[in-house]
């Protein structure tokens, strides 16, 4: 393999292991917020419990998200420098604000928040949270208006002159439509994995007779949550899709496989055969669907891959325009299936366990446990769809991945970092899930106190110490 | 506002994030390798690490700043550098890695195994950055070797060895030995009893090594790479502050001692930059090309695009970062931690109540 392709595995592995990570974050802190903020106006137990043990959670895996976080900001100058002098105007902007407005937020109010139980006052450590949670979700928005002008570049003129794209309007970066619909998918996506991770903890522990009376109503809110979410996961997907369809058709019909240009295009559930524009052997199809998700209406035309490589051809000259179609096809369906599966598992949770009913199937249990994982899943199949099929671009339509790569990188340094990076987030994910394990089997904490008179520097025992 | 003094408004910017971040990070890497020396049980060791507990992220985020800052204010610099300084750089991300995260697992289980492993990871963690950021900026300062590539683009062309010069080693252990000393300090002004003692004890002795080596980096800095006679102020007035912080802590005015270490290190940053301008990263061979403020910047939309957002939120993020640190000012001791043998997702609240 050479430097490029290395580079492109290293960038694929630590972004999908640090997004396994961050989705859990943007929706857990906002729900363990809401516990929070439950137990503080109603004074109840259950409530402070939940707080503390989904806090709990929720901290093991802010961990990971931090430091895996470091490495992506850090890559894209040592493993795409060329990339990063080319975009460097536009791209850098997002990236510094995103430190300056929500990692300083988050970071500063997590700490007072794990450090401030007992030494703030109530109103104050519970906005402490609050404000994390916010910057998690300013975190969201900076990063993926940056990730969006690689999809779909605007608020920039090309300069022959330094060779580089310059920035002409921040606005029309910060809200073009591409950054706004996929801000809205991703936030959902983050309450539909982290709705599923609260209802799948709790229906575990419910079903071992783990503090019932804590877990009975966090999954409830698990199950809502992650029910809620499924629908606005697959509105905010449908908007994404439409600008897809104008912004990259490429990406729509590789998404399909769909070789030629049609009108009343049908969707296909899946295929077994290729998926080169020969004839496959199985297929089942849902008529109109493709022009529905790609226009809105069922007579709506959708281009074929090879009516666009043509054009693309005449546009930027000789070269193949086609992602890997295969590795389109699958990631896209793979992220809606695993991704329905979570909303599914919440109707028929909720139905189990209506009016204080107690599921007696094993079953249960069994999805419990898994169901948490689906979602997370369908998210990295969408990062995976999003990215690859927008191949050959790193930004779509003016840079090619293999002109991002650093020249001053040598393949042996890349495979030294692939190799000790990979190794490394290998062994802390045994970590992380054996403490995740560790924790959720304790369930909730008991007897705990949270003093009223607790001001800075009034320190007893510490309630929490590193 | 013209295009040029917006460059040198990001050149300061970019070294005042690296002062914040030196005087920060500074001594969470100080106390990282002090943990085992100056915590010898783990109340001790679990009220060291407590200190830095509700800051060490923060801390770190100015890193995270500056090397978004670097990215969009001068992203030819950050472009070169990054992928120039590419092991050096990897070890800093391996190191920083396995220290937050062992800050944050290694007393969730009370097993000594456990806790032994995440304690070499918090010293190696801490050992890395604190000596390789000092190889870096002296690297930067001394020049290395570029050249324009095919594309016109001003690359890194030294490998790996050219960056483990004489110059650039002492470098590093000038920041080693200011962070252990600013770490120790730190923990003198944070912590209470045998701890604090302990941490008083090793700031003269280290601090008299750092003194030394300081002064020989900064003289040779000047002597060998400043063509400007005003370098020397910050660089004689970081000697008086180190001098005075050492002073300081003998006369038990911790607080003083921390605000001197802290000034030193402001001032080192001010030192360097300040042999730098208007370069960001001279060639080894000052007739050859290489990178400064002009042809390494962004355009003058996004510099003032830049600045807007850096005036208004900086203020607001240095008032609630201050904030948390008057929240946390009260010192530790190893009597505040309840059963301190025993893991953190284990033990039932009601026990950490009443253990104290």
């Amino acid at each position: 393999m050479n430097a490029l392709d290395l580079a492109r595995w290293q960038f694929g592995i630590t972004t999908v292991y640090h997004f396994l990570f961050v989705p859990i974050t943007l929706g857990l802190g906002f729900l363990v917020a809401g516990l929070q903020t439950a137990w503080y106006r109603t004074n109840k137990d259950e409530y402070l419990r939940a707080t503390k043990f989904f806090g709990k959670l929720f901290l093991i895996n802010f961990a990971m998200g931090v430091v895996t976080g470091i490495v992506q900001e850090f890559q894209f100058g040592m493993n795409w420098s060329s990339y990063s002098r080319f975009v460097g105007d536009i791209f850098g902007a997002p990236l510094a604000i995103e430190g300056l407005l929500a990692f300083f937020l988050e970071s500063t109010f997590l700490g007072m928040w794990i450090f401030g139980w007992d030494r703030l006052p109530k109103k104050i450590h519970l906005a402490s949270i609050w404000l994390a949670a916010i910057g998690t979700m300013l975190s969201a928005y900076f990063i993926l208006a940056a990730n969006s002008f690689m999809q779909h570049p605007v608020g920039y003129v090309y300069n022959p002159e330094t060779g580089r794209a310059e920035l002409t309007s921040i606005v029309a970066v910060l809200t073009q439509k591409t950054a706004t619909t996929t801000f809205f998918h991703t936030m959902s996506s983050g309450f539909l994995v982290s709705g599923a991770l609260v209802a799948g903890v709790s229906a575990w522990l419910l079903m071992r007779g783990n503090s019932v009376e804590v877990v009975r109503p966090t999954l409830k809110l698990g199950l809502v949550t992650t029910l809620v979410a499924s629908v606005l996961v697959f509105i905010s997907g449908d908007m994404q899709s439409r600008v897809m369809v104008q912004q990259q058709p490429m990406k729509m019909a590789a998404a399909e496989a769909q070789f030629d240009t049609t009108t009343n295009a049908s969707f296909s559930i899946f295929t077994i055969g290729s998926l080169d524009g020969s004839k496959p052997l199985v297929q089942i199809r849902i008529p109109n669907l493709l022009s529905i998700m790609a226009t809105g209406s069922a007579s709506g035309s959708v281009e074929g891959i090879n009516d666009i490589q043509a054009q693309y051809e005449q546009k930027y000259g000789p070269g193949s325009y086609k992602p890997v179609i295969p590795v389109a096809y699958w990631t896209f369906r793979l992220m809606i299936g695993f991704g329905a599966l979570a909303g599914v598992f919440a109707l028929w949770a909720l139905w189990a366990t209506r009016k204080g009913r107690t599921p007696k199937s094993k079953w249960f249990t069994r999805a419990a446990l898994v169901i948490p994982l689906f979602p997370l899943v369908g998210i990295s199949m969408g990062w995976l769809f999003t990215e690859l099929a927008r191949q050959p671009w790193i930004v779509f339509g003016l840079m090619r991945t293999e002109s991002g790569v650093s020249p001053a990188v040598s393949s042996t340094e890349v495979l030294i970092s692939l190799v000790v990076l990979t190794l490394l987030y290998a062994v802390l994910a045994v970590v992380e899930v054996g403490l995740l394990a560790k924790a959720i089997k304790l369930g909730p904490p008991e007897n705990v106190v949270v003093h009223d008179d607790a001001t800075p520097g009034n320190e007893r025992v510490l309630t929490f110490s590193y | 506002m013209s295009h040029e003094t917006l460059q040198l408004i990001w050149f300061v910017l970019i070294a005042v994030l690296w002062i914040g971040y030196f005087v920060l990070e500074g001594f969470d890497f100080g106390v990282g390798l002090l943990l085992r020396i100056v915590g010898k049980n783990e109340a001790e060791r679990r009220a060291i690490i407590t200190t830095l507990g509700p800051l060490w992220d923060g801390n770190e985020v100015w890193l995270l700043v500056a090397g978004g800052a670097t990215f969009a204010a001068f992203p030819e610099w950050y472009a070169t550098l990054f992928s120039g300084f590419y092991l050096p750089l990897l070890l800093i991300l391996v190191a920083l890695i396995i220290r937050g995260v062992a800050f944050e697992y290694r007393s969730k289980h009370g097993n000594a195994t456990w806790r032994g492993r995440w304690d070499w990871a918090i010293a190696i963690g801490s050992f890395l950055p604190a000596l390789l950021w000092g190889v870096a900026f002296a690297n930067i300062v001394r020049g290395v070797p570029l050249a324009r590539s095919s594309a016109g683009h001003i690359e890194y062309v030294g490998g790996f060895f050219n960056l483990l010069n004489p110059y650039a080693l002492l470098g590093g252990v000038v920041t080693l030995t200011l962070f252990l000393t600013h770490g120790a300090i730190f923990l003198s002004l944070k912590t209470d009893g045998v701890i604090r003692e302990r941490a008083h004890a090793l700031v003269g002795k280290i601090g008299l090594v750092a003194a030394v080596a300081a002064v020989a980096f900064l003289l040779w800095t000047q002597l060998a790479y400043s063509e400007k006679a005003w370098t020397w102020i910050p660089i004689l007035l970081a000697a008086a502050a180190w001098l005075s912080g050492l002073a300081a802590d003998r006369a038990g005015r911790d607080g003083w001692a921390f605000v001197f270490s802290s000034i030193t290190m402001g001032l080192a940053v001010i030192s360097l930059f300040g042999v730098l301008y208007p370069n960001v990263m001279p060639n080894i061979d000052r007739a050859l090309v290489g990178l400064d403020i002009h042809n390494a910047s962004s355009t003058e939309y996004t510099l003032k695009v830049m600045t807007i957002v850096a005036v208004i939120f900086t203020p607001i993020v240095l008032v609630y970062q201050t904030w948390t640190y008057w929240i946390f000012r009260k010192r530790m001791t190893a009597e505040q931690i309840p059963s301190p043998e025993s893991g953190t997702l284990g033990l039932p609240e009601s026990a950490k109540e009443t253990a104290g």
